[in-house]
């Protein structure tokens, strides 16, 4: 296929499932009917599923070096332990 | 059940002397104490090893006017200033008002910025204008009762525990402690008026059941380093047992409260490091000595904690 515009030959890429001609010689981009609306909407999707901006950081409270280690600034994983029946006992006893 | 049935009669009748016929009820019965419940009062049998000297010492000290709002104080069991009275056999018996207690099954939602308050002002007493003399606190005193007990309790085994191991690790880290943390020497400090027993089951809500909360149970009271008092939620914090954010709730309303016994900002550990390590021996040792006892293994937060133990002697 050759250019329409400097009749140079062209080139076809896939991007993300989307056929594209590109001119070897102007660098000009040929798109078929619906393409232009594809890449749209592949553009509007990405957008969508990128990551919402990271949380203010959360300052860890100071601990001891003998401390369970801890997961990162998240704080509220490891294995604090609630579900353990005997953490409950142990808060309600000497 | 350890109490002999004498023992909660006469408990019951000390709790509810004007309602006779009505069922009193057993709110705990363990080898340390036994409380009974008769209606709005409560009788207590305190341990049978407990000095009734200072234990009048430490109920004068409760109905203090400078303890009031912060500490439950004891209703006369024998006369109007007379808050004690002992068996035949020489046990103590206590009269308090009854009072709501946190409930058991959400910890989350427990009052642990109100306990930090409590502790805030009890640690800003003024200790010369109490009745003196004011006992040691006890805390040290019952980390070193807690490794004896763990130590009994593997001896009573006729083989080899799969308990050894951990018990060791929490021996070494007892022996790593200095004198003071394990009752063998005074420590550093006594300046403060602390409660030495701090645990959620030490709170109460007065008059029940929405007063404002108030500390409970004074066995252990007296002076010394104040940072003890803090040192159960800092030691469960440091083991990754309780929240991130409910130590650091709990640590800032003592801080903003003026509590005295951590610097007021910072890095709080240099003040907690020796009692959060001593408690956190004295929950080891106490699991240990339960699970030997069962004859059973140890779950994930004993686990966890003697894990900890551990970790202090291998930096």
């Amino acid at each position: 296929m050759q250019c329409p515009k400097c009749h140079a030959p062209m080139q076809t890429y896939n991007r993300s499932g989307v056929q594209i001609e590109q001119c070897a010689g102007c660098r000009g981009i040929f798109l078929d009917y619906g393409e232009l609306e594809s890449l749209s909407r592949l553009e509007s999707q990405w957008l969508q599923q990128a990551p919402p901006p990271p949380p203010a950081p959360q300052a860890y409270p100071a601990a001891p070096a003998w401390g369970a280690p801890h997961q990162g600034h998240h704080g509220h994983h490891g294995h604090h332990g609630h579900h353990h029946r005997s953490f409950g006992h142990m808060l309600f006893s000497s | 059940m350890t109490t002999t049935a004498p023992l909660l009669q006469r408990l019951a009748a000390l709790s509810a002397p004007a309602v006779p016929g009505a069922a009193p009820e057993v709110l705990s019965d363990r080898p340390d104490g036994t409380v009974v419940r008769g209606g709005s009062t409560v009788a207590k049998a305190h341990a049978p090893d407990c000095d009734p000297h200072d234990l009048a010492a430490r109920l004068r000290i409760a109905a203090h006017p400078l303890l009031h709002g912060t500490l439950l104080p004891p209703l006369p069991a024998t006369a109007p200033d007379g808050f004690l009275t002992l068996t035949d056999d020489g046990r103590a018996l206590t009269r308090w008002p009854y009072g709501t207690p946190v409930s058991p099954d959400d910890p989350d939602a427990a009052p642990w910025e109100d306990a930090a308050r409590l502790l805030a002002r009890l640690h800003a007493v003024d200790v010369t204008q109490l009745p003196g003399p004011v006992p040691p606190m006890r805390g040290p005193a019952k980390s070193a009762r807690a490794l004896a007990r763990m130590r009994t309790a593997l001896a009573a085994g006729t083989r080899p525990s799969p308990l050894t191991a951990a018990a060791g690790a929490v021996v070494r880290a007892g022996e790593f402690l200095p004198p003071w943390a394990r009752g063998a020497a005074p420590p550093p400090r006594t300046d403060l008026l602390c409660h030495g027993d701090l645990h959620l089951g030490q709170l109460i809500r007065h008059p029940a059941p929405d007063g404002p909360w108030l500390l409970i149970d004074i066995d252990d009271l007296g002076l010394g380093d104040g940072a003890w008092d803090l040192a159960r939620p800092a030691a469960w914090f440091a083991t990754g047992l309780l929240a991130p954010d409910l130590w650091s709730r709990f640590l800032a309303a003592y801080r903003t409260t003026g509590g005295r016994a951590v610097r007021p900002e910072g890095d709080p550990w240099p003040d907690l490091e020796i009692p959060a390590r001593a408690l956190t021996v004295q929950t080891a040792a106490l699991a240990v000595a339960k699970a030997a006892a069962a004859s059973r293994a140890l779950d994930g937060t004993e686990t966890a904690v003697v894990d900890a133990c551990a970790r202090m002697t291998s930096l």
